[in-house]
């Protein structure tokens, strides 16, 4: 891959990755966003499928920020071996 | 369907958590253990920080080296541990942060996707798409903790 082409939003046009390709990978980009974001079935743009993961990735974050402090707060007051037994059992059942 | 995922298992009465999610959830688990038993005093701020590292860590080491991401990711989270025990250092390690005039959604995804400014649009593209797909797998994970261990678990 040549890193001295500039990173711009549209490959040069004389790259050896075809259009076809690009649009292969934003489809399977697609088709991991959820339903709710973005239905799978219609032909979007590019933009749009970007735009959409923009906003998606940042909703995960934002996520796991929040179950970080609710984990934060839950190991403050269980009981840590109450706690396991129960995060193990969950799991493997 | 093909399996894309790092669980080979295509048995659908497959129980909740394949082979490779049981390795994130116990990397997760080890973690969490280690923060409460190390830091019990720490304020909530900070114990929340810690684990939102684990949880980026627990990620990073179960996709291990073969995705940019998750290489970009341990090296960011190793150099801020060493970054913390030295004196500060200038931002040599990470990416500059210059203003980007063109604002396109790419520019956007390369900021979110770790490593994500060093690679080409083809790459970015399918970092993006394992990333989130692990990413989503954390999330589940930490919010079935949560519901097991939170009010009414036992």
């Amino acid at each position: 891959m040549s890193s001295r082409r500039p990173r711009s939003w549209q490959p040069s046009s004389a790259s050896r990755i075809t259009d076809e390709q690009i649009n292969d990978l934003v489809s399977k980009l697609q088709a991991v966003l959820p339903e709710a974001r973005i239905r799978r079935s219609d032909r979007v743009s590019a933009a749009k499928v970007l735009q959409e993961t923009c906003n998606y990735i940042r909703s995960l974050h934002r996520e796991v920020d929040d179950l970080s402090e609710r984990l934060s707060e839950l190991l403050a007051s269980t009981e840590s071996s109450s706690a396991q037994a129960a995060i193990i059992r969950s799991l493997l059942m | 369907m093909k399996s894309s995922t790092r669980n080979p298992n295509p048995n659908p009465d497959t129980p909740r958590f394949g082979p490779s999610k049981l390795m994130l959830a116990f990397r997760f688990l080890r973690a969490l253990t280690l923060v409460h038993r190390t830091a019990p005093n720490s304020s909530n701020a900070a114990r929340s920080r810690r684990i939102q590292r684990a949880a980026f860590a627990s990620m990073a080491y179960s996709a291990g080296p073969r995705r940019a991401w998750s290489r970009a990711l341990l090296c960011r989270l190793h150099f801020h541990r060493a970054r913390r025990r030295c004196a500060r250092r200038s931002r040599a390690a990470g990416v500059p942060r210059r203003p980007s005039t063109t604002r396109s959604p790419a520019d956007g995804l390369r900021r979110l996707v770790p490593g994500g400014t060093g690679m080409d649009y083809c790459s970015l593209l399918e970092e993006t798409a394992d990333y989130i797909r692990c990413l989503s797998e954390q999330v589940k994970l930490m919010q079935s903790i949560v519901d097991s261990v939170g009010p009414g678990g036992r």
